[in-house]
């Protein structure tokens, strides 16, 4: 059993926020103190350059730094030489399209990805389709947004080369079936890239088990600073994609006239000196997130957004777009009432929500509505929390949320 | 300034009015208008503000899109309150306009309804709200000043 009470003491935010109640944790996270001490101990003791120092307080640092990616490979069941340190979900999203995308794919080769994508795991698609003339197409979704085996299947045909998904929406927080998914690619000679920004934080996540040819995500969506993300790729993939960002770290040798020796995988990607103190902090928050287990983490979560989902249904102005998700990303609308005005609401009351904008006609189709306000727990939030969100939800109408300007 | 324009109830029922019945609140075709498409990653409002400024006179404003209360009500207030006014007038109220969002010195009286959003720097994550349609016309504006001075 999780026990909250003891956990939140660990994150001095809430002792120095005490009214906020946070519920946009799939934006970010808070630190726990063991990440903050972890960050600080890098400037206040072990301060210097990774690699090649060649002296004692160097190496120490390499150490600690190097040792994050054996741990980071542990935590994915993965092996240390396909963990790729970025800056972050994005950086390894766009790393992983152009560096396989742009070398690997023909004229009419086919991306397939779905209309619930983040911004991030699309848009270096557009790109890359543009550069190499590939198309992408859609898996369509089904009536409540859900990405089902039976439509991936349908959609899936043999000029299809990439499947670009994510693990969880981070819109409808729906866990999309990856397992399947990738045997089916793999079956066709796809290749899987998985988004799993919103999943690694909330549930053990084992890429051998789901087979995925790469996987992103980022540090502070679970506990760590900003600034530094993960790519994972299996090491035959990885040999045939292109490290597009060159200079210090990624080459062992060069000269003027040309020659040029890659060093290794995974360095070759990770060109100049990287958040070494983020990457520490990562070392830190996956010990934390590990000690707690991140089956139990999952659990509490699930239970969480029950509670909530509970509670809500029970007010009459309330529209809910994804009840019946397991994650914690509850979707939905205060009936007439645009989406910024009551989450302006919620903040003049502490809450904190974010809204968002869904442009893909798909999606707006499934929701009938162009703009949702987000409310995304992590296993620190308590059900007291839920309760005052849904007081503040219930009294929400048009007039209040003018009325916070007066 | 207008002793019903201080009190509370009636500057919330104006926004409530121009969120609710919003003026000028259509596009045209019509390509003497000059266009802005107002989107940012930071604010789910998306408008586009039109306007026909023609002779150093703002002829005509209009708007639609996407938006909140503040968002709409502002750019609803702000088309009313321009029409019609020569450029350099236009600038004066917008940048006063601005003034009191920013929270500098301004002029009260030359505000009219658009003093309902005097406090909107309260609630700071708001602002971009209440200015989204004035930047666009600002920027229409400046840029007609620069076609004149040609
Ligand atoms: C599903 C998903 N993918 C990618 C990202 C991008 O993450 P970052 O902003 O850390 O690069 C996010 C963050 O919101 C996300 O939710």
């Amino acid at each position: 059993m999780v026990n909250v009470k003891e956990i939140r003491k660990d994150f001095p935010m809430f002792s120095n926020n005490p009214d906020l109640v946070y519920l946009d944790n799939a934006a970010t996270t808070f630190k726990p103190q063991c990440v903050i001490d972890a960050v600080t101990g890098v400037y206040t003791q072990m301060t210097s350059n990774i690699h090649r120092g060649d002296y004692d307080l160097s190496h120490r640092i390499s150490t600690a730094y190097d040792q994050t990616r054996t741990h980071v490979a542990s935590f994915l069941n993965a092996e240390e030489d396909e963990i790729i340190f970025t800056s972050g979900a994005s950086a390894s999203l766009n790393m992983a399209a152009y560096g396989y995308g742009l070398t690997n794919l023909r004229e009419g080769d086919v991306i397939l990805s779905t209309e619930a994508e983040h911004a991030s795991n699309i848009l270096p698609w557009f790109k890359v389709s543009e550069m190499t003339h590939s198309k992408i197409e859609y898996i369509s979704l089904n009536e409540k947004g859900e990405l089902t085996v039976e439509n991936f299947k349908k959609a899936m045909h043999e000029k299809v080369k990439v499947v670009a998904i994510s693990y969880v929406s981070n819109v409808l927080g729906y866990i999309n079936p990856i397992k399947d998914i990738t045997e089916i690619a793999h079956e066709m000679n796809a290749v899987v890239f998985l988004d799993a920004a919103q999943a690694v934080p909330h549930m053990k996540v084992d890429v051998k088990e789901l087979n995925v040819d790469f996987m992103s995500f980022s540090g502070h969506k679970m506990l760590a600073p900003s600034g530094i993300g993960v790519l994972y790729g299996k090491k035959d993939i990885l040999e045939k994609t292109d490290s597009y960002m060159m200079g210090g770290g990624s080459n062992a040798r060069f000269d003027m006239c040309g020659n040029l020796l890659l060093r290794e995988i995974p360095y070759r990607f990770e060109s100049g000196t990287p958040a070494i103190e983020a990457t520490i902090g990562l070392d830190a928050a996956i010990d934390y997130l590990e000690k707690i287990g991140l089956d139990e983490i999952q659990t509490r979560e699930a239970e969480l957004k029950r509670y909530a989902i509970e509670q809500l249904s029970k007010l009459d102005n309330i529209i809910l777009y994804n009840p019946d998700a397991e994650t914690g990303i509850i979707t939905f609308n205060i009936k007439d009432v645009f989406a910024q005005d009551a989450a302006g609401y919620l903040n003049s009351k502490h809450i904190a929500v974010r809204t968002g904008l869904h442009c893909a006609k798909m999606l707006v189709d499934i929701l009938k509505t162009s703009d949702t306000i987000r409310a995304s727990l992590y296993f620190y939030n308590t059900k007291e929390e839920i309760d005052r969100f849904v007081q503040v939800c219930s009294e929400i109408t048009l007039e209040k949320c003018i009325d916070i300007f007066f | 300034m207008n002793e019903m324009l201080k009190n509370p109830a009636v500057l919330r029922e104006i926004i409530m009015d121009h969120y609710q019945y919003p003026r000028n609140h259509k596009l045209t075709e019509d390509d003497s208008y000059k266009k802005r498409h107002m989107a940012s990653d930071s604010c789910i409002d998306d408008i586009t503000v039109q306007s026909k400024i023609e002779d150093g006179i703002v002829k005509d404003i209009c708007f639609d899109g996407v938006a909140c209360t503040i968002a709409t009500s502002s750019t609803s207030i702000m088309s009313e309150m321009l029409i019609g006014k020569d450029v350099q007038e236009a600038m004066k109220l917008v940048e006063n306009y601005f003034n009191m969002v920013e929270e500098k010195d301004y002029d009260e009286d030359l505000l009219e309804e658009a003093i309902a959003f005097q406090n909107v720097s309260k609630q700071a994550n708001r602002i971009k709200c209440a200015t989204i349609g004035w930047k666009a016309i600002r920027e229409m504006l400046q840029e007609s000043e620069g076609e004149v001075n040609e």
